[in-house]
């Protein structure tokens, strides 16, 4: 069995450490906050000016005043922080937030990412996308292992307008997760019931098993 | 007597807004959006105007209503998403588009209020982004050029403000707007309550009054959600 988003959230959830002030993207990213591990204490940054993101309101508590970098209406928990949008991201440039982790639409072997435009097809901008990818130390991708059409989204070399260069870490799919090395992709892990070989099938880009791959504890 | 920045309404804040003007607008998606000055620019019909805002807002609020009348000749910005007719006259080549990183159009502001003529960023490198854009290399990483930004008017929205300009703004409807305010030749702020000087603690200032230059207390704030999310209760 392939991955299910909430899994693909689930696995990622696991690179989270205590203290950690972290910054989840839109999509599958967002859904990590719903799988901290017990006894890890994170803060969530939310790139619109917000540190210490706490769960959706209840109903007939939301303010509009209050949202996230997705424009959802969320809540402040005891401890946290607003602040413009020039010190978010200049938190964000100074290395302070320790993980970021955001979808993608293709990654290339050396870490390379787009996710922001496709041209003459869709345009909405990068947001923080850009700045996001070429500050943060430690980047994790989460995003299918091919697109709708059935393409490889691990490749040699994107065939999108870049969002950054050779700055992902790791990559989390429905597939497995891979760490990118000098080699390439290095796939450490397999979703359970996905073989190697549908791996190797699925991945355009070059593709390095470790010696030790195991499966994807849920 | 103080310095009196009072104006009586949007309609007279903006009233010396030329076609052509480039005009930044402060809010993130439709939070802390200057809600009063767009629909008195809209009623206006200024047109050409070069727009500097975080997103476009959608079809029908924020920014998105001066888009949808024609009257943006050019929009900087970093996620137009939520705008599909803002993605159509982008694509049909009708308006003019710079999408540039959202840290650095933050940057760009903050730096024109500082008084910074030009900063190094990495946001961007390696990318079309980078593209005509000077760079400088220090330690062997390169950075590109990213000058502060310029801009006719400054239109942002707080939570208070005092007849001096004195802005505090509330949580994340914050965003760009204390940043636009120091970068706006002339800063127009619309707030939910002014209030005479002294009523506000001078250590919870967000923007110093020397920023702003016209104010007024707005009205009507639709404060319009773009997605209510709420928690799942049993």
């Amino acid at each position: 069995m392939a991955l299910t988003k909430e899994q693909i959230a689930q696995r990622i959830a696991k690179e989270l450490k205590d203290g950690y002030y972290v910054n989840l993207g839109i999509g599958i990213p967002t859904l990590v906050a719903n799988f901290i591990p017990e006894g890890i204490n994170v803060v969530l940054q939310s790139e619109n000016g917000l540190l210490g993101m706490g769960p959706f309101p209840e109903d007939g508590k939301e303010d509009a005043d209050l949202i996230n970098a997705g424009k959802q209406t969320i809540t402040t928990l005891p401890g946290s922080a607003i602040f413009d949008s020039a010190m978010s991201f200049g938190m964000i440039r100074a290395g302070k937030v320790h993980l970021t982790v955001l979808g993608a639409m293709e990654v290339a072997d050396n870490g390379d990412i787009a996710n922001w435009k496709i041209p003459n097809k869709m345009v909405k901008g990068m947001g923080g996308a850009m700045d996001l990818v070429a500050a943060a130390k430690n980047i994790i991708v989460a995003m299918q292992q091919t697109n709708p059409k059935g393409e490889s989204k691990l490749l040699s070399k994107c065939s999108l307008p870049l969002t950054g260069i050779k700055c992902v870490t790791k990559i989390v799919t429905d597939l497995g997760v891979f760490e990118i090395i000098p080699d390439g992709f290095l796939c450490v892990e397999h979703a359970p019931d996905v073989t190697i070989d549908e791996i190797k099938a699925k991945t355009s880009g070059r593709l390095v098993i470790a010696d030790n791959v195991k499966p994807v504890a849920i | 007597m103080s310095i009196n920045k009072v104006v009586a309404n949007a309609d007279e804040a903006i009233q010396d807004i030329q076609d052509g003007a480039t005009v930044m607008f402060g809010g993130f998606g439709l939070c802390g959006i200057p809600e009063n000055c767009i629909a008195a620019m809209v009623k206006k019909g200024t047109t050409n105007l070069t727009c500097i805002s975080n997103n476009a807002g959608v079809n029908d609020f924020g920014v998105g209503l001066m888009l949808h009348k024609k009257q943006v000749k050019k929009m900087i910005a970093s996620y137009v998403g939520e705008n599909t007719e803002f993605e159509r006259q982008l694509l049909s080549g009708e308006l003019e588009v710079q999408l540039i990183p959202q840290g650095t159009l933050a940057t760009r502001c903050l730096i024109a209020g500082y008084g910074i003529p030009f900063v190094p960023v990495l946001a961007g490198v390696g990318t079309e982004v980078a593209e005509g854009k000077e760079t400088v290399v220090r330690n062997g990483k390169k950075y590109l050029i990213e000058e502060a930004f310029e801009a006719d008017f400054a239109i942002v929205k707080a939570w208070k403000g005092d007849t001096m300009g004195n802005l505090i703004f509330k949580d994340t409807a914050r965003n760009f707007n204390p940043l636009m305010a120091m970068a706006g030749k002339t800063t127009i702020a619309e707030v939910e309550e002014l209030v005479n000087p002294g009523q506000l603690n001078p250590n919870m200032i967000h923007t110093p009054g020397i920023y702003v230059h016209r104010i007024f207390q707005g009205t009507n704030y639709e404060k319009r959600i773009e997605h209510k999310t709420v928690r799942k209760t049993n």
